[in-house]
């Protein structure tokens, strides 16, 4: 599936400052029933989003109207847990186009490269850089550059780099996907199988 | 010198993209109702068709009910999905053993018990248990939908090689301590995350010791501590339990597959990113207090401070806080409302063997609601024609039909707000297992000690009556 090209994004950005954020947070199971892949936005984080009684709980982030971007800023280990796309796909549908963390877990991450959305790992005390300026003003900016592998705190300049293989930098920055790349590899791939027989 | 991660990884390299990650051939593929529907769509959006249908292997099981699985399913989105599955794997001429086939379960129990799960194969499945099958010396890993996508449009995927990690466990289990326990204290040693980034192998007496389904069972769990996966050098174990299974190799190719097979260990002197080593005389039966599988404990300690965990002091309040718990209380003697056994961590034969080793002769604790649920048909037949179902039956419990169940509340087993319920399942994250609801994490022993006493139990002072 095509994505949007990812080259530098200056946004406002939500902090979140839990660890272990896991995917059974972001997505609940119960919404994983569709068979295409439109509307899980709606239920970003629904139990922390939502009461019940599907009221908004005017404590979670996402319902404090001081806060908005496409940058969402998570606390270590973001995603978690099960293997589900349709985590890194609600986060996307809901508008973040990238997420800020010290450390994401491996399927997470992987996902969220193939559609399109950029995890960006930065060190603790520069996440925690990150909190401090949106505590200080919630409307702080912050520049993502993919070209030049940097995040930066606009309103102090400060910046930090962060690490991509040069195949995923050129896939993201060009909207492309692996089954494009598969799929000129198929020969190679046949003659392979021939010797992995079942 | 190389690990045995390292020999199956690099024997299935298809390309090293310099700068970028390996495309890696993919010997099975299983896949499931949730996670492969956008994939199919995927496929047909680009008119692409799926390259070796014969290694993509289709089940039901997260959405299906474990009650009255011959009437039609009742959730109008659930039976979509199913149907869409159907659909799709007859299309594309995929093997499925959808509800009702004498051979469904949950993907992660009947790959194994039907010998599609093999030494040296690499295996992947939207699902991220897929570890499991790490059991039997395969490098198995949990992927997402684009990357099933990817498996059945080229039987291939594109992954970094992992950093390497082994875990070594020395010396002798006690009594009443299972494979469940291994794997809890191992995850409450290197936390939730420790592992991220690795590939696992787990070494020592402890695994050596282990039957099949304790293999499966600490691999399933690998995930929980980040890793994409566990593995267990295959032995006279692995190869016994193979043999004579619907899919393993037969005759002539059963010589040469073992000749194979008995390459796959680490070799001396290979060295690993990371090492821990463990002793078995540590482990007691063990618990979750929190709301992640590394915040476990031995179950006669009690809910730590929040100075001695590895959390920062918002997370760890949170996470009590949805417990209902408080640092210093005890473990032993905490209501439990639900009990859950089954899942792809603990859904074997063995496990209910376990269960029923402590209920038999004693009855179910009045106000506990429990769910038996086996991992697979085959297991459901094991159970009766043990004998196992007389057991739970004169103990008060009621066995329901296979399934994934109560372990993600995506069926109609679904734990209530608020309660409490301790289960054999691999995840108490909040509302893993229902909106709201509260998991305790447990091995099979724990989980019958609570269903006979109502309470937190420490298995081992029923063991001891027996």
């Amino acid at each position: 599936m095509a994505y949007d090209k990812f080259t530098v994004l200056r946004s406002t950005a939500v902090p979140m400052p839990i660890e272990n954020v896991d995917t059974d947070q972001i997505i609940p199971a119960r919404f994983l029933k569709a068979t295409e892949r439109k509307g899980f936005g709606d239920n970003l984080f629904r139990d922390w989003r939502y009461h019940p009684d599907n009221s908004p709980k005017a404590d979670f982030v996402l319902n404090n109207p001081t806060y908005s971007g496409k940058i969402l800023v998570g606390g270590k280990n973001f995603g978690s847990g099960s293997s589900r796309e349709h985590a890194a796909w609600a986060i996307y549908d809901y508008g973040f186009r990238c997420v800020i963390s010290s450390f994401f877990a491996d399927i997470f991450k992987n996902n969220s490269m193939n559609i399109g959305l950029l995890p960006v790992t930065v060190s603790e005390a520069f996440l925690d850089k990150i909190f401090r300026a949106i505590e200080a003003d919630p409307k702080a900016e912050f520049e993502v550059s993919l070209p030049d592998q940097t995040v930066t705190i606009l309103a102090s300049g400060e910046k930090e780099s962060f690490a991509i293989t040069g195949y995923k930098k050129h896939n993201l920055m060009n909207g492309y996907d692996d089954i494009d790349f598969l799929h000129s590899m198929e020969t190679e791939i046949r003659d392979f199988a021939q010797k992995h027989s079942l | 010198m190389s690990t045995l991660f390292d020999k199956v990884w690099d024997a299935h390299i298809v390309r090293r993209i310099e700068d970028g990650p390996d495309v890696l051939f993919i010997d099975r593929h299983f896949i499931h109702e949730v996670t492969s529907p956008v994939a199919f769509l995927g496929l047909e959006n680009r008119g692409m068709k799926v390259m070796y249908p014969e290694r993509t292997f289709a089940t039901a099981d997260h959405n299906t009910p474990t009650i009255n699985q011959h009437l039609p399913v009742k959730d109008p989105l659930s039976a979509n999905q199913l149907e869409t599955l159907e659909r799709n794997t007859a299309k594309y001429g995929i093997s499925y053993w959808g509800l009702g086939n004498p051979k469904n379960g949950i993907v992660h129990v009947i790959g194994p018990e039907n010998g599609i799960t093999q030494p040296g194969m690499t295996i992947v499945c939207g699902d991220s248990h897929t570890s499991t099958h790490g059991a039997f010396g395969a490098i198995a890993f949990g992927i997402g939908t684009s990357e099933v996508e990817m498996v059945l449009a080229s039987q291939c995927i594109m992954q970094p090689k992992p950093k390497k990690m082994r875990i070594t466990v020395s010396g002798k289990l006690s009594r009443g301590v299972v494979p469940k326990d291994v794997i809890l204290y191992i995850i409450s040693q290197t936390t939730a995350s420790g592992a991220t980034g690795y590939f696992v192998e787990y070494a020592g007496e402890v695994f050596e010791d282990m039957s099949m389904e304790g293999r499966m069972t600490v691999c399933n769990m690998s995930i929980e501590m980040g890793a994409r996966g566990g593995i267990i050098a295959p032995d006279e174990t692995t190869f016994s339990y193979m043999k004579g299974r619907d899919k393993a190799p037969k005759g002539k190719d059963w010589d040469e597959a073992l000749v194979y097979w008995k390459t796959l260990k680490t070799d001396p002197g290979a060295v690993f990113d990371k090492e821990y080593h463990f002793n078995a005389s540590d482990i007691e039966p063990m618990i979750t207090y929190g709301t992640n599988p590394g915040m476990g404990v031995g179950i006669s300690h009690h809910v730590p401070l929040a100075g001695t965990v590895d959390s920062n002091k918002t997370t760890y309040d949170k996470a009590l806080h949805y417990m209902g718990f408080e640092e210093g209380q005890s473990m032993i003697g905490k209501k439990v409302d639900y009990v859950f056994i089954g899942s792809c961590t603990n859904g074997r034969i063995e496990d209910f063997r376990a269960f029923a080793s402590i209920v038999k002769g004693r009855k179910k604790a009045d106000h506990v609601t429990a769910w038996i649920v086996p991992g697979s048909h085959i297991v459901e037949q094991q159970i009766k024609a043990e004998g196992i179902l007389d057991i739970l039956t004169e103990a008060g419990f009621t066995l329901r039909q296979p399934g994934c169940s109560a372990c993600l509340a995506m069926n109609d087993d679904k734990i209530p707000a608020g309660k409490y319920a301790v289960s054999t399942s691999n995840r108490n994250f909040e509302g893993r297992q229902g909106p709201g609801a509260r998991t305790m994490l447990a091995s099979p022993l724990v989980a019958a000690a609570a269903a006979i006493t109502g309470v937190v139990t420490d298995p081992r002072t029923l063991l001891n009556n027996n």
